[in-house]
């Protein structure tokens, strides 16, 4: 019984290894490019400084403030409403439910939906609809809430990632042992005490994994927010929720696209870049970290 | 007394023990559970309202280029609880702003309107109904229903709009995307056939290196590389499109100019590759899990027999998973296809045709990005941006659908041996 001899089997091998060698170069690559790019910007006073001289000096720190407050919101808007929705579908929902697999599809086509039309649905509702509406019933026409501003970019933009929270608040509620539940009702807890104290602490994790994963999506989509309230240039922080806001994402694409000279300020957009892709890359690890974890727990 | 003291204590005893009962095996009514039920389950619906709620409001907002009786019954529909503010609010987009209400004396005129649109554009008239199938009648029954409410120079600036949205419409099909012009001229074809030529080669280059990747990692790694290649990949994911636009716009057009020494900077060739990045993670997932879903016993079986692992993998391993594949390039076309950032950063924005891929092209989802913000609320330019916001969701509406139920139900039925 000799091991003949594959030539195929190795060519093969050695293609797809290659392809997969490919693309983890095209990270390092992109990773390095970027680094090496902003890394003489990337300084403490780039990151506390309000930009200076028309955008050509100075920091980013109204576009980290932004962001930061954009995901905040986002996250305050998303998450309670994707655990509860993952809730229902692992807890309340048979497995045959129509209803159940509707949202479902639901859920994944939200996933899919490319983020600009959320830009346009954000305007077409939130801004146009909603805003206006509570302009012309409360404000007597004058107008407030029907022009862009940091809440509709937020809630924009939580609809965009309220599919990554429930999922990811789905497979943890997942990992929670059936035992557990039976254990709870057998007790005598009812349901919705059996969710409250023995699923929603088991999944936890899952929650905090799947609030990361968002932030980290919101803080790096732009389309979104390009006309539901980013602004080029404020002298102010934003003050309140009627207020537009700088983002790191919508920065860099103004800088790289819109501005008049892009080559002199070359060094603050690879160092932009460079605080976006660090901190949607720590967030996305985090969150790895924890997912594998829980896969982990789920095993034992 | 003994015996009846007996007896009185076995009553109580029983009275203090639990008994089963129909009754008390009953589930109890009570309200928290009730309300955390509904609640929870009204919350769950937010996902499947907020599909409904894109559907209609990124159509409503396209409207007023379609301005038919259908139309406005449609819009009145979705609508239910149209209060007057929301009334005052449409009329005001399709407009430009009319907020009084003369309902009576302006019915003699109604006719008059009617007439003067009507002999204003009689030629044009009978192309529309023989091109677009847009009835003028309807229309102008449409308006004559809106009129009561419009001012007369309201009226005016209402037929010049009318006008302008039907030549607008008319030039929906030619090959000139001019928005911003004396004569307008809003042709999808140029739109069209560049983001599908952008498709087209992000996912040629996307497809096979993801694919092959997942064919590495799900059959022939050892499990130490499987478990760090995944994640690895995963992490491109992660990637904001804007940072892989802002690469693409500042480092790879530039690479690949010194490389294949072509004129233009930016082009679809260079948007493809940056596009395939974003691709790449999705596809490489979905097939990912698609090879793992394939029963052992198959993989078994096949490797009993004496086949090698590749024989395994090529005969056997992909053909059973070829419907999740084909999903899993679906999802990456569709990806790609609605990519805004990255099209709009990378591939020159120049709407022409052509099938070089060393062109500039403009793609659906760009011209939206770039041009919304510069645009009239409520002028045609507007409204035709959101149809073609609505062409976008539609497209990956389907794909997704196709995808989802199609694919999917093929995959489990071989599966479970039945096809």
């Amino acid at each position: 019984m000799k091991k003949r001899r594959d030539i195929p089997g190795k060519i093969a091998i050695g293609l797809t290894g290659m392809s997969v060698v490919i693309i983890i170069a095209i990270i390092v690559v992109m990773f390095t490019v970027i680094i090496i790019g902003g890394k003489d910007k990337f300084t403490w006073e780039f990151l506390s400084t309000f930009p200076q001289d028309g955008m050509t000096k100075g920091g980013i720190f109204p576009a980290i403030y932004g962001t930061a407050l954009l995901v905040i919101i986002m996250a305050i808007a998303a998450v309670p409403f994707g655990t509860i929705t993952a809730i229902y579908l692992t807890e309340y929902a048979s497995e045959k439910s129509v209803i159940a697999k509707i949202i479902r599809f639901a859920v994944r086509t939200l996933a899919v939906v490319p983020s600009i039309i959320f830009g346009l649905f954000g305007l077409g509702f939130f801004i146009k609809f909603v805003g206006t509406g509570i302009d012309t019933a409360f404000l007597g026409g004058n107008l407030h809430w029907g022009q862009p501003n940091i809440l509709w970019a937020s809630l924009t933009m939580s609809l965009l990632t309220l599919p990554v929270v429930i999922v990811s608040v789905e497979e943890a509620i997942l990992t929670v042992p059936r035992e557990y539940r039976e254990a709870s009702l057998a007790l005598g807890a009812t349901k919705w005490q059996t969710i409250k104290k023995v699923v929603i602490p088991g999944s936890l994790q899952g929650i905090l994994t799947g609030t990361i994963l968002a932030v980290g999506r919101g803080a790096g989509e732009v389309a979104p927010i390009l006309f539901t309230g980013a602004a080029y240039y404020l002298a102010t922080l934003p003050g309140s929720l009627s207020d537009q806001f700088m983002s790191l994402g919508y920065h860099i694409y103004i800088m790289s696209t819109q501005s008049s000279n892009v080559d002199q300020t070359m060094p603050i957009q690879f160092a932009t870049t460079l605080v976006l892709l660090l901190l949607t890359f720590v967030l996305n690890l985090i969150a790895v970290v924890i997912r594998v974890r829980i896969r982990r727990k789920q095993y034992k | 007394m003994e015996e009846l003291s007996k007896e009185e204590k076995k009553k109580k005893r029983k009275n203090k023990e639990f008994v089963f009962t129909r009754e008390s095996l009953k589930k109890k009514f009570r309200l928290s559970e009730f309300l955390a039920e509904k609640v929870i389950s009204s919350v769950a619906f937010l996902s499947i309202a907020v599909i409904v709620l894109i559907f209609i409001f990124v159509f409503r907002e396209t409207l007023p280029i379609f301005q038919t009786k259908d139309s406005q019954k449609a819009s009145t529909e979705q609508i239910p609880t149209s209060t007057n503010s929301t009334g005052g609010e449409l009329k005001q987009e399709s407009y430009g702003g009319t907020e009084t209400a003369e309902p009576a004396s302006n019915a003699p005129l109604k006719q008059e309107t009617y007439g003067s649109t009507g002999s204003e554009t009689p030629a044009s008239g009978g192309e529309k109904q023989e091109q677009y199938g847009v009835v003028t009648d309807s229309n102008l029954a449409a308006m004559e229903t809106s009129m009561p409410e419009v001012h007369d120079t309201a009226r005016e600036s209402m037929a010049s709009q009318y006008n302008e949205n039907q030549s607008a419409l008319r030039t929906l099909a030619s090959k000139d995307w001019q928005p911003v012009s004396d004569r307008p001229r809003y042709g999808l074809l140029p739109l069209i056939l560049g983001t599908l030529k952008l498709t087209l080669i992000a996912i040629l280059f996307a497809a096979p290196i993801a694919i092959m990747a997942a064919l590495y990692s799900s059959t022939f790694a050892p499990k130490w590389a499987r478990e760090t290649i995944k994640p690895v990949i995963e992490l491109l994911a992660g990637f904001p499109s804007v940072v892989i636009g802002f690469f693409a716009l500042m480092v790879m057009a530039t690479l690949f100019q010194d490389l294949f020494g072509y004129a233009s900077r930016l082009n679809s060739f260079v948007g493809g590759i940056a596009l395939s990045l974003a691709a790449i993670p999705i596809i490489y997932t979905i097939t990912e899990d698609a090879l793992n879903a394939i029963p052992n016993t198959y993989r078994e079986a096949s490797l009993a027999l004496g086949a090698t692992k590749w024989q395994t993998a090529y005969n056997v391993v992909l053909p059973a998973a070829t419907p999740g594949i084909f999903a899993a390039v679906l999802l990456g076309v569709g990806r790609v296809f609605g990519e805004t950032m990255i099209a709009l950063m990378a591939t020159g924005n120049a709407a022409m045709i052509s099938a070089n891929p060393f062109d500039s092209i403009r793609t659906l989802s760009a011209t939206i990005g770039a041009e919304m913000a510069e645009v009239v609320f409520g002028d045609t330019h507007y409204s035709i941006l959101f149809l073609i916001g609505s062409l976008l969701f539609i497209f990956t509406f389907a794909l997704n659908f196709i995808a989802e139920f199609y694919i999917k139900g093929k995959l489990m039925k071989r599966f479970q041996g039945k096809s």
